[in-house]
């Protein structure tokens, strides 16, 4: 049930990014559908796999999202950052990010060191699921090309 | 090719090029586009340097080269889709070069935005539905409406009036911060962490983290710094409206 609450609310809220960025309209359905499977692959590798790891599950979800972005982009010919842009913002680490700034504000610096490593830890990680996909892509697609 | 042609042709490479940078476009996407629609146009040799405040174009040979300045940047994905339309059906010889030009021209005047009060509205969904991801309660749900809302349109028309950069989002995280406690202080809401990180989401720079890490990756640095910069300084601002809000209200937080 968790789950599918998480999948409907995850694809809403991207979709609803999709326009705040201003996608083509069409394809702001497809928006959503990238954001939820990086969500949802983001949300069970973390709380099933990795015991609350955060870091090593953005980049699970990141990486997830950069394969269904580009399947998407091939299927309709369209740049590929119109579908994962959207979809990797459910992974950015707001709560962290949020909970560094406050424990700066009450003056507990360690703890507030220990929130800022986490959030560089997590966007270091959604950038090389990022990466990390797209090397892989390449490496398929032209394979495939020469075969 | 006559000279008033290969002036249009030089200018409909530029100016694709820079609707691209200023649709928020990965600045290889932008060097790739222009050289395509040179090389279509037998222009050999074609070179370009794209940074995100500038284009310099060379279209190679004898030609005059020709620079364009980038001064406004938004995220409009729509205007990316139509100039790779555009130069695709080039590229391929579907469409000839004055009707590209008129095409890249119409793109540039044409407002493809959604209404102002749909995005507020978008904006005012998504703070709720990651109030749910983010383990919210469902009856803070509508404190993340107003405040996520608010906080866009505040954001949003700050930038239209004063175009100061990270002030808007300044300005909007300060607004989610205010309406956060009031929510809270009432006593109709719980959950002033949730709420105030549910709602401003929609004023994260997704694009321009993303952006980033692809140009730093594909060896536009000069580009791929400014841009993790201009990330760095918004998510800077968004937190320290947040934080101005909560310091006035005590350390009783």
């Amino acid at each position: 049930m968790t789950y599918v609450i998480h999948g409907v609310f995850s694809f809403l809220a991207t979709a609803m990014f999709g326009i705040i960025f201003n996608s083509p309209r069409n394809r702001l359905l497809h928006c959503g559908f990238v954001g939820a499977v990086g969500w949802l692959v983001f949300f069970s590798s973390r709380d099933l796999l990795l015991e609350g790891d955060a870091v090593k599950a953005s980049f699970i979800g990141a990486f997830a999202v950069a394969i269904v972005a580009h399947l998407f982009s091939k299927r309709y010919r369209t740049p590929m950052i119109i579908f994962s842009v959207a979809g990797i913002i459910p992974l950015v680490p707001g709560g962290t990010a949020y909970n560094t700034m406050r424990n700066v504000m009450e003056k507990s610096y360690d703890a507030a060191n220990a929130h800022a490593m986490e959030v560089l830890m997590i966007s270091g990680a959604i950038a090389m699921g990022l990466v990390f996909a797209e090397v892989i892509i390449q490496l398929v697609f032209n394979n495939r090309k020469t075969a | 090719m006559n000279d008033s042609r290969e002036e249009m042709g030089i200018d409909a490479c530029l100016l694709a090029g820079r609707l691209m940078m200023e649709a928020g476009a990965e600045t290889y996407r932008a060097d790739d586009t222009m050289k395509r629609m040179a090389a279509s146009l037998d222009m050999h040799g074609a070179d370009s340097f794209t940074t995100s405040t500038g284009i310099i174009f060379s279209p190679g040979g004898q030609r005059r080269v020709k620079l364009t300045s980038i001064r406004r940047r938004a995220t409009d994905l729509e205007k990316i889709a139509r100039v790779n339309a555009i130069s695709r059906l080039l590229s391929s010889g579907e469409i000839s070069l004055e009707e590209a030009y008129r095409e890249l021209k119409k793109t540039e005047n044409g407002n493809f935005m959604f209404p102002f009060w749909l995005q507020v509205m978008a904006a005012a969904v998504a703070s709720a539905s990651f109030l749910v991801l983010f383990g919210g309660d469902w009856k803070n749900m509508i404190f993340a409406i107003i405040a996520g809302g608010a906080g866009f349109a505040v954001s949003e028309k700050f930038h239209e009036r004063t175009r100061v950069k990270f002030f808007s989002e300044f300005t909007g995280s300060a607004m989610i911060g205010l309406i956060s406690l009031a929510a809270v202080g009432s006593g109709g809401g719980s959950q002033l962490d949730i709420i105030i990180i549910a709602s401003v989401m929609p004023l994260v720079p997704g694009l321009l983290i993303t952006n980033a890490i692809r140009d730093l990756m594909s060896g536009h640095f000069m580009s791929g710094i400014s841009k993790g910069m201009e990330a760095f300084l918004t998510a800077f601002a968004i937190g320290s409206g947040i934080a101005m809000v909560l310091s006035f209200q005590g350390v009783g937080m």
